[in-house]
């Protein structure tokens, strides 16, 4: 009876232990180790064949800040990021907005703007690189079929740009567009019914109560939007395949993660790819800082929302 | 949002203004809406249409001025091509081992860690889980360098497992388990099974898997997905064994690119994902909008 006693003791202090170890082993060997790591490698004059050579501090930083070719990959994933970013906001409200209303067949449409998600990037890529292609795709037929002027979408910089965008709206507006639409359900109807009686017409409803209402879902939608615009690289890389240099013949649409696979796998050089690591890491660090900031005086004031929305479902059981 | 509610938001009840007369938001929206909508999703669906009109036609197709509406009769022939450029079928199986094998681990060990963290008391609890939380910001993208370098190390470069192991646990997995079960779990059903005398491992498996079953399907579909198409990694670790990702991308890289057939290949590697999407789709869209995060 006692051994009994002393082993339920043992199984209730150690076992939260024995759950979250997995997690904590796993995500040390895989996430943390390597990132430190990188910073290891980022310090030493590191090459793909060679191994570890000498330790030069931040030389490699140093290099990089000086190289163009590093400032013209930031410069091209900012300008994705951008085209992309705010048209995707701009049509992913608009499309919740008309979600939001009492429409027939909710699901279906719901459900229809999801389509573009589950298709693969590498798919989307290859879809649109053949609309995109500049001698017989798709657009710049119809360009040609109205009589204007066909685009070099894979050899200028801001229509590569633009077609990169392109793919990435494409397959993410619809999944944006669902999560502000579950923030705009959330919005008390207390409102909108007050400002109704107050004849408040559809249109300015919407811009005096449902969009500073989904203000928070909007940031955190900004944010997510940033974090992963910063790694694109599946779309630059197989934009082109007749290009040998990943990224377009000039760079002109080679990306951060790009440059710093070819840094690393084609050029060898591991202690500078570590280095654009690193800073790329950086940066997204403050971007996470700058979330957990906003999201932060967010949640403070918007619990007042939440617990309504609670007692609501609660009165609902 | 950033919290990982998992009820559906609640639908509006008509709301009475005096007599009989609905208020305004709850009227059926005009033929606007329905046509503005229904431009969005010929948006949505022609680029699939597009590939596969191109994918069922021979290259001529691209000499006609206007986009191609309808399939040539050459679908089949170019699938056949594809299927002949890459072992398609053992791309799609290496693809389905790792992306469930990652499913299976990252469920798991989400849902034990999210349970401990949720309904179990233990020292350094707060800590850890600010931990698991500041980390949800670490791409795993970034450690590429070293990972590879460990992975050509043990000798693994080119093996399934060196594709799964980056994936095998989520920080997000961990955080979105822990948000559902704090709210979904009565503290009084665990303690009723520890006084019924269950030991710790009883009381996760008879109350708290049960309790964990609708998030563990959502983190189950988001991480599948998230798995099935990724790119980079498998790209570089183990082109030898390639997932569907990357055997697609290999039809592309031939010097002469033959575009009905990168497309025909294109479109079979989506038709996965579409089955999935006719199963599933509507539990992919509530766990979009219970704020489920990009993969």
């Amino acid at each position: 009876m006692r051994r009994r006693h002393l082993r339920g003791r043992l199984d209730f202090k150690f076992s939260p232990y024995l759950y979250i170890s997995p997690f904590f082993v796993l995500f040390a060997l895989v996430g943390l180790f390597p990132l430190i790591y990188t910073f290891v490698v980022s310090i030493n004059d590191w090459e793909l064949l060679g191994g570890a050579g000498d330790w030069v501090g931040l030389d490699n930083y140093k290099a990089e800040l000086a190289s163009p070719l590093f400032w013209n990959s930031l410069l091209n994933t900012f300008s994705i990021f951008l085209l992309s970013a705010i048209p995707q906001l701009v049509v992913a409200t608009f499309i919740a907005a008309m979600l939001d209303q009492n429409i027939r067949a909710k699901t279906f449409w719901r459900m229809s703007v999801l389509v573009p998600y589950v298709v693969t990037p590498v798919a989307v890529t290859l879809i649109f690189s053949t609309a995109f292609d500049e001698k017989y795709g798709l657009i710049n037929n119809l360009l040609g079929a109205l009589n204007l002027d066909t685009i070099a979408w894979k050899t200028d910089v801001f229509p590569s740009h633009m077609a990169i965008a392109t793919m990435v709206n494409w397959r993410w507006t619809g999944y944006n567009a669902l999560i502000l639409l579950a923030a705009m359900q959330a919005v008390p109807r207390e409102l909108h019914e007050s400002a109704a009686i107050d004849g408040a017409g559809a249109i300015r409803r919407f811009f005096s109560i449902t969009l500073p209402s989904i203000r928070p879902t909007m940031i955190f939608v900004i944010i997510t939007a940033t974090i992963g615009g910063l790694q694109i690289f599946t779309e630059p890389k197989l934009f082109n395949p007749s290009s040998s240099v990943p990224g377009g013949p000039d760079r002109q649409y080679q990306t951060t993660v790009l440059y710093l696979w070819d840094l690393a796998f084609n050029r060898g050089d591991f202690g500078r790819a570590s280095a654009v690591a690193w800073m790329l890491f950086l940066i997204i660090i403050v971007i996470g800082v700058i979330n957990f900031l906003i999201s932060g005086t967010i949640a403070s004031s918007s619990d007042k929302q939440k617990s309504r929305r609670f007692a609501t479902r609660k009165g609902k059981k | 949002m950033n919290n990982a509610t998992l009820q559906r938001p609640a639908t509006p009840k008509p709301v009475r203004l005096g007599r009989g007369k609905n208020f305004s938001a709850d009227r059926r929206p005009g033929f606007l809406t329905y046509g503005i909508l229904l431009a969005f999703l010929i948006g949505s669906t022609y680029p699939l249409w597009y590939s596969f009109v191109i994918g069922s036609s021979t290259g001529d197709v691209f000499s006609s001025a206007w986009p191609p509406l309808l399939p040539g009769g050459r679908f089949w022939v170019n699938v056949a091509e594809v299927f002949d450029s890459v072992d398609f079928w053992a791309a799609l199986g290496n693809s389905l081992i790792v992306s469930s094998v990652i499913t299976f681990s990252v469920v798991s060990f989400a849902t034990l860690a999210g349970y401990a963290f949720a309904k179990l008391r233990f020292r350094g609890r707060q800590g850890l889980l600010v931990f698991v939380i500041a980390t949800l910001a670490v791409p795993t993208q970034l450690g590429i360098i070293p990972m590879f370098m460990m992975m050509k190390q043990l000798g693994w470069t080119g093996s399934l497992g060196a594709i799964m192991i980056p994936t095998l646990v989520t920080a997000f997995g961990v955080f979105f388990m822990r948000q559902y079960l704090v709210d979904n779990i009565p503290d009084e059903l665990i303690e009723a099974a520890r006084v019924d005398g269950a030991s710790m491992i009883g009381t996760f498996w008879h109350v708290g898997v049960p309790a964990a079953r609708p998030a563990m399907a959502i983190l189950s579909l988001f991480t599948f997905m998230t798995a099935w198409t990724d790119y980079l990694w498998p790209m570089l670790v183990a082109p030898q064994t390639p997932t569907l990702q990357v055997a697609l991308s290999q039809l592309q890289s031939a010097r002469y690119v033959d575009y009905t057939i990168v497309m025909a290949g294109a479109l079979m590697a989506t038709i996965p994902l579409l089955l999935l999407f006719v199963v599933a789709g509507k539990q992919l869209v509530s766990g979009i909008m219970a704020g489920a995060v990009k993969g």
